[in-house]
């Protein structure tokens, strides 16, 4: 009662500001401000990339390992928000951390791998995520890919922490979780060098906490999902987490669909397959308009014209991104769907599309 | 003045519609250039401009809590003007303007930012953004010529009240915020005609006395009541009333000089049909004025003194207009145009000095003529020869 008595003078006091925009000069990562974080570490894994040790906002509520969080950072002076999967467990000194692999031309990774200082803010949201492991985790075997190794390396390290001294949990620590566990690891990389957590990964082998099966393209050739069960004979038995590139998650799926197996992926970008032709983009409360080819996402289109726009994965499965289309027609990048609305025909609110993976098809107006 | 297509000799007669449309490219190009430039910079300048900002506000209301002191009253009180200035100009008129838009921060945004002013954020960008700026000194169209209460040209018949012409510019000055609310609600035109039921104008008029309401509260009851500790709730008042008058004839005097300075053109309404990009550029270039000075008469101005560049690129982050205006000053120059700048005295002048005339008939006090003209003196640079130059201006009749 007497903070919402102070709270509500305070804001009579700094109006048409909030308390939020004085308390933010002094303390930004303070309970009840907007979620940020502050890098406290930046760690170099292979030659494009790094580790990002963050502490979060007191407001942080944690994450189960496997799960993301949306990183919001200032590249050139422009707020861009990117996911990155957690790469620890719940760590004791309270802070989280993303593993960033620099993609070619890639705005957010380059610059969060080679032009980040200890000591950035960034913006963050709450974890959120399905890639985790269930309670009863028995048998397993991870496909990772990549990048695609960040959310199992959390998952790992929190079943057995690994540290300089070699891996604890295994046997060292008596956990009942990590007991019975039988986990096998097929990581696959272009080379050898460009592995991220190779050395996590090899030493988790070494402790016998996993088995490492590591594929090299330089070495092995690319991996043919058939080989999987020579590689892995007892696959049947086993639950399958896959993260990695579309073209291998969409190889999994049908491999493990044909042998009635089950399988849990987590993708990082979209496979798109169709583009069309664009159209002139209208954001009707902004104002903006812009001309937009058949294979730019809505999403960026408005980004691009300075629309504060909303957006999660970035690549068509959180929804977060869901906007109003008023009028005209747009193309899902993925299935090449149309998805049109007719202003006075179609609901008068919009007709709600996902603007991550929707590019123009036609002159179109939304809500924003 | 007189609208540009009734002048005798039109300083613009010598451009030909391929030269406008030449000159159109060339401004694109200097658009383009500070587009593509745009960064990290420009980023820490706005945030540290807006740090500084709140720093000097919340410091100075902590000098006011004991402002019953008179060093005090007159730092608290000169620390809040300022930082009231810079809320209004350099920081929020930009930021409505969307030059800050291109960073996609949700809180320096213009559709999130809501500033110190009487007029909501809102209101003030439809009347302002969308018709000052596109239909900037038409005639009949652009309202900030004269806000619908002042003669601002020959070409009105003048009628005996705009005897009291310098009398309300002056209180208008003093109580700017106001005004400017009223005239983006079209409280006026709303009376006149006979509007004021309108539920629209209702809804809108609610809002304005809301944000009204909170302004005031803030300023003459919230802030005097944490200051009553040490016995200073008048002076804290007092402090916050002097500093929204200063911010109020400060922020006025600058968009006098912007606009109103003599020698800056007016256009008639018919003249903007099928208007293409270059006319528009060159009416933009003729209907504003500059005030030439320091680094801290442009913070303070919110960069409007250099308001022709404004004009030209009103969506362009303000601390690059500096950048600009040598180039953008060569093109006029090159095209023969007067550009037209003078420090700060001399611009207000000759604004208050027009609103003076024009209170009067036709022909009573002197127009300010090409001789006697403060930005005309002032320019030596304007290009040799132009045909400009040697016009010779019409007397004008009652
Ligand atoms: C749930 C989720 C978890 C993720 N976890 C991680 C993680 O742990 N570590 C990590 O490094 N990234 C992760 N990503 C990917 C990350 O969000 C970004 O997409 C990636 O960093 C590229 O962003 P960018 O701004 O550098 O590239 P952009 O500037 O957006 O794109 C530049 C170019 O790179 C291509 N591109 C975009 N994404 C990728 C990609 N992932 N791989 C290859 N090329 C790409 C684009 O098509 C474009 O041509 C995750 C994504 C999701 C959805
Ligand atoms: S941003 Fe996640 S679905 Fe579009």
């Amino acid at each position: 009662m007497a903070t919402s008595t102070l709270r509500r003078f305070a804001e009579l006091a700094v109006t048409p500001l909030v308390p939020d925009d004085y308390l933010d000069l002094f303390s930004p990562l303070r309970r009840g401000a907007a979620l940020r974080g502050r890098v406290v570490q930046v760690i170099p894994e292979t030659r494009d990339a790094a580790t990002l040790v963050i502490r979060p906002g007191a407001d942080w509520a944690g994450h189960v390992p496997g799960q993301y969080v949306r990183v919001g950072i200032d590249v050139d002076g422009v707020r861009q928000w990117r996911a990155y999967s957690l790469t620890h467990g719940p760590r004791p000194d309270g802070y989280i951390s993303i593993t960033v692999k620099a993609v070619p031309d890639g705005v957010v990774s380059h610059h969060l791998v080679h032009d980040t200082e200890r000591g950035t803010l960034v913006h963050l949201e709450q974890a959120t995520g399905d890639f985790v492991l269930p309670a009863d985790a028995h048998k397993l075997l991870f496909v990772t890919a990549g990048s695609g190794v960040t959310p199992v390396i959390g998952m790992l390290r929190n079943l057995f922490p690994v540290t300089d001294e070699g891996v604890l949990g295994f046997d060292t620590l008596n956990h009942r979780a990590t007991r019975d566990l039988d986990i096998v690891v097929v990581h696959v990389a272009p080379s050898e060098p460009d592995s991220i957590f190779l050395s996590d990964l090899k030493a988790l082998d070494a402790a016998g906490a996993i088995n490492l099966v590591a594929r090299y393209d330089d070495q092995h050739g690319l991996l043919d999902v058939a080989d999987l069960s020579t590689l892995v004979p007892d696959i049947a038995d086993r639950i399958t987490y896959a993260c990695g590139p579309g073209g291998l998650l969409d190889a999994l799926e049908t491999h493990h669909a044909a042998a009635g197996l089950p399988l849990y992926t987590e993708q990082f970008r979209a496979t798109v397959v169709v583009a069309g032709e664009g159209g002139t983009v209208t954001f009707g409360r902004s104002g903006a308009v812009v001309e937009a080819d058949g294979s730019t996402p809505i999403l960026e289109a408005g980004e691009g014209a300075g629309v504060l726009m909303r957006s999660g994965c970035r690549m068509g499965v959180c929804f977060s991104c869901v906007s109003p289309l008023l009028n005209g027609a747009v193309r899902d990048l993925r299935s090449g769907d149309i998805t049109t609305a007719v202003a006075g025909e179609t609901d008068p609110g919009g007709v709600l599309v996902q603007t991550c993976i929707n590019a123009a098809a036609g002159p179109c107006t939304f809500d924003l | 003045m007189t609208t540009i297509q009734k002048q005798a000799q039109s300083p613009i007669a010598h451009l030909t519609p391929e030269d406008i449309e030449q000159l159109g490219k060339e401004l694109d190009a200097i658009r383009a250039e500070v587009i593509e430039a745009r960064g990290a910079s420009d980023a820490a300048y706005i945030r540290k401009l807006i740090k500084t900002q709140r720093s000097l506000e919340l410091g100075s209301r902590i000098v006011l809590l004991a402002s019953i002191f008179p060093p005090a009253w007159l730092v608290g009180t000169a620390g809040l003007s300022v930082a009231k200035i810079l809320e209004n100009m350099e920081i929020g008129h930009n930021v409505l303007h969307g030059q800050w838009d291109w960073m996609r921060d949700p809180k320096i945004h213009s559709t999130t930012w809501e500033w110190d002013m009487a007029t909501p954020a809102a209101d003030w960008k439809h009347s302002h953004n969308e018709l000052h700026h596109t239909y900037t000194n038409v005639l009949g169209k652009d309202n900030d010529l004269g806000y619908g209460i002042m003669r601002v040209d020959e070409e009105q018949t003048w009628h005996p009240m705009y005897l009291g012409q310098p009398l309300w510019s002056f209180i208008n000055a003093l109580f700017f915020e106001y005004g400017i609310a009223a005239y983006d609600l079209e409280l006026g035109a709303t009376i006149k005609k006979k509007k004021l039921k309108d539920p629209e104008f209702q809804r809108r008029l609610k809002g304005v006395l809301s944000k009204i309401r909170k302004q005031a509260t803030k300023d003459y009851l919230v802030h005097p009541a944490l200051s009553i500790p040490t016995g200073s709730f008048l002076p804290t008042l007092a402090a916050n009333f002097t500093a929204n008058i200063v911010r109020n004839l400060w922020s006025n005097s600058i968009i006098m000089c912007g606009h109103f300075p003599e020698g800056v053109e007016t256009f008639e309404k018919r003249s903007i049909e099928g208007e293409t990009k270059g006319e528009w550029y060159l009416r933009q270039m003729l209907g504003a004025a500059n005030i030439s000075g320091s680094k801290a008469m442009h913070l303070m101005s919110g960069n409007l003194s250099h308001q022709i560049e404004h004009h030209l690129f009103p969506d362009l982050p303000s601390n690059r207009y500096a950048e600009v205006a040598p180039k953008v000053r060569a093109l006029f120059d090159k095209y023969g145009l007067n550009y037209h700048t003078a420090p700060f005295p001399k611009q207000l002048y000759s604004a208050w000095h027009k609103v003076v005339r024009l209170s009067l008939p036709n022909g009573w006090l002197a127009e300010t003529k090409v001789t006697n003209a403060p930005a005309l003196q002032d320019d030596d640079r304007r290009a040799e020869g132009a045909p400009r130059d040697r016009r010779p201006r019409p007397a004008r009749g009652r």
